[in-house]
């Protein structure tokens, strides 16, 4: 890049009443540090993101800088709100899950459940629930705190240059995704859990794919290990980078990994279990280091603590084939079950051949429940859950009608978000990507 | 609906003037949960009161008396006896009606009391009552011990005309961004927050989008000026 050049169309200058303005999206730092040079002021605030592929999402990062070191860092969200809150409020119980599932797009299983749980806290079903539902529930969420560990692990590898880290991550969560679309028969966005059940029983063949899952990522997993674990690359990055304290994790209201790697053995699975975790046998992962390292070292410990469960959960499905997946109350469970035809999937035969030629009242009785829905006793409810962020919950509250009167998420993304600014100031600028990909925010989530 | 949750049948047209710790927050017309004129049947003007769930009696069952005693004995050695005005326990979840003046003394009790070491605050939520007159904006806070492994609802209410909610950040620093979200959906000012600005939607933003009574907009159809009206304008269920 020639510097005689006055207006340069990839980092233009204009001067504002804060001071003259770079826009940068090229590698033309020769005329920003020129540039910077001229100021008087040293102090360089850069504007980082929305849109940057090492901000983790639309996030906009406000970091005001002295050479390479942060001073300040803020973050500027709201750039994926999409008032999925507001919208449920227009919605059926049932289609509620179909809106929340939506808002942590690498966690969908675990919004719909926690809405899920509260709906029927509400309801007072806590105890209809099949077993066989509560297990599927399980397998899902358990499958998906490994595939969104593994994104987790994945972006942030690819945003301090670990290439590798990153295709292989994505490489084996397109198979936990092969199993959602088997199971459920989307890969994201799935609203299969539903108040009183699951949508869908298993479909033939799920558990020999899910053991041949299981017996694959035996392999693979040390993979990791054998890539991170000791990697002194890996670690220099890593290692003492986005420093947070137990007593800061709880100031702050931070969960999940970042409260376990600061030693405190806190898992909603563990201390306060629904959907029946407490018939399972596994190890609630600690580290105590309080940095990135340790982060990333309890998220590998996990998916192998999430493989155990699964193991466990497809164990037990396979002595409960043809089990009722969905709540006995006719009055709350869906009508029918879906099936392949050879049209594609739809509702099944025998309930279609039920409603259109045997019963009126079963007609009726679907097209109010499928129209309407059911009603929720008035009241509020909030049953959280350990997703892979942290706590998740869902203040669900009703008036007694047949749409939420409000939904609000307790987000972990949203919550750990906040301890951007503590982990990263008086770090270095490349420091602030780890200390955030540490975090895992999910903007989604973040934003709602 | 359960009995339980009603309370005791309302007198005859007399269905707001019950106890005063029978929340009626708004009524719900006609019987099949239609609006409008798609309602044929003549039951149309039927109003019931929408009742929430009422104010529980000491002792209560398990760890919640412990709970209300302690927090009860801690408010007392603060001078706060009347903060709590009624105590609600349903579907097995319990919560304190605070008064918003003691929101902010309350809250550093329940944090710092040892019998009590609410430790974690899992944010604020907001609900809006637009027909529970004189409260209609309620701020939820959902606490957790986990010293004791325990969970706790704080409710604090506000009327629309003068939004005011003390901020409990000091306390909890996390209900930061949260009493900023709280703020930019309902509107609810909470009064000693360092920075109360738009955290979710832009912020030269006009109105509060989670409240009831905000504006929603409709689409244009292109045949013949047709629109589809706003979800809450739509003949629906309630």
């Amino acid at each position: 890049m020639t510097t005689d050049t006055q207006q340069d169309l990839y980092a233009g200058a204009s001067e504002t009443s804060e001071g003259r303005v770079f826009t940068v999206t090229g590698q033309d730092w020769d005329q920003i540090a020129q540039g910077v040079a001229e100021e008087a002021d040293e102090r360089v605030v850069v504007n980082m993101g929305p849109q940057h592929p090492s901000t983790h999402g639309v996030l906009r990062l406000i970091l005001e800088l002295d050479g390479e070191t942060v001073t300040e860092a803020r973050c500027g969200i709201g750039y994926l709100h999409t008032g999925i809150e507001k919208n449920m409020e227009f919605r059926s119980w049932v289609q509620g899950v179909t809106f929340c599932t939506r808002m942590d797009y690498l966690s969908p299983f675990f919004n719909e459940a926690t809405y899920c749980l509260g709906v029927e806290r509400l309801l007072d079903i806590e105890d209809d629930i099949p077993e066989k539902a509560q297990v599927m529930r399980v397998l899902l969420m358990e499958l998906n705190r490994i595939s969104s560990h593994l994104v987790c692990i994945a972006t942030g590898g690819m945003e301090i240059g670990a290439l590798t880290v990153m295709t292989i991550g994505f490489r084996e969560r397109e198979l936990v995704l092969d199993l959602f679309e088997l199971i459920t028969g989307l890969r994201m966005n799935h609203a299969f859990i539903r108040p009183g059940g699951v949508a869908q029983d298993l479909p033939p063949g799920a558990l020999d794919e899910i053991r041949a899952f299981i017996a694959l990522m035996k392999k693979r997993l040390p993979e990791y290990a054998a890539l991170c674990n000791a990697n002194p690359i890996f670690k220099g990055r890593l290692e003492g980078v986005g420093h947070l304290e137990l007593d800061g994790c709880l100031a702050l209201g931070l969960s999940g990994p970042p409260l376990r790697a600061a030693g405190y053995p806190w898992d909603l699975r563990k201390t306060q279990p629904y959907s029946g975790y407490e018939d399972y046998d596994f190890e609630v992962q600690t580290w105590d280091t309080c940095d990135s390292y340790g982060r990333f070292r309890v998220r590998l410990n996990e998916m192998w603590e999430s493989l155990k469960i699964i193991e466990q959960a497809a164990n037990r499905l396979a002595g409960l084939e043809g089990a009722p997946v969905m709540v006995s109350d006719k009055k709350v469970a869906w009508p029918s079950q879906l099936a392949i035809g050879s049209d594609g999937m739809g509702n099944s035969l025998d309930h279609i051949r039920h409603i259109m030629g045997e019963s009126m009242e079963a007609l009726i009785h679907h097209f109010k429940l499928v129209t309407e829905g059911f009603r929720v006793p008035a009241g509020q409810a909030y049953v959280p859950i350990e997703s892979p962020r942290g706590e998740l919950g869902a203040h669900v509250v009703s008036d007694g009608g047949t749409r939420p009167f409000r939904a609000h998420f307790r987000d972990p993304s949203f919550t750990n978000l906040q301890a951007t600014s503590v982990m990263s100031e008086g770090g270095m600028v490349a420091d602030v990507i780890v200390a955030i990909a540490s975090i895992d925010p999910v903007m989604g989530g973040v934003d709602r | 609906m359960t009995d339980e949750q009603h309370g005791n049948p309302p007198a005859e047209n007399a269905p707001a003037t019950l106890e005063p710790e029978v929340r009626v927050v708004g009524e719900r017309r006609g019987m099949f949960g239609v609006a409008g004129s798609g309602d044929t049947s003549g039951y149309g003007g039927l109003r019931q009161p929408i009742v929430f769930p009422v104010a529980s009696q000491r002792p209560f069952d398990g760890w919640h008396e412990e709970v209300a005693a302690a927090l009860d004995t801690a408010l007392a050695g603060g001078g706060l006896e009347h903060a709590v005005e009624s105590v609600v326990i349903h579907r097995g979840e319990i919560t304190f009606h605070v008064r918003r003046e003691d929101l902010a003394a309350v809250a550093r009790l329940l944090r710092d009391d040892p019998a009590l070491r609410f430790e974690f605050c899992s944010g604020v939520s907001g609900v809006h009552y637009p027909e529970d007159a004189g409260r209609e904006l309620h701020a939820v806070y959902h606490l957790l011990s986990m010293t004791f492994n325990r969970r706790i609802r704080v409710e604090v209410t506000c009327p629309e005309g003068d939004p005011h909610i003390p901020s409990i950040m000091a306390t909890y620093p996390t209900n930061d961004w949260h009493e900023r979200e709280t703020f930019d959906m309902f509107g609810i000012v909470f009064d000693g927050h360092p920075a109360l600005t738009r955290i979710l939607m832009p912020d030269d933003w006009p109105g509060h989008p989670q409240r009831k009574d905000y504006p929603l907009g409709g689409i244009p159809v292109e045949y013949k000026g047709g629109v589809i009206p706003p979800p809450d304008e739509r003949r629906s269920y309630s």
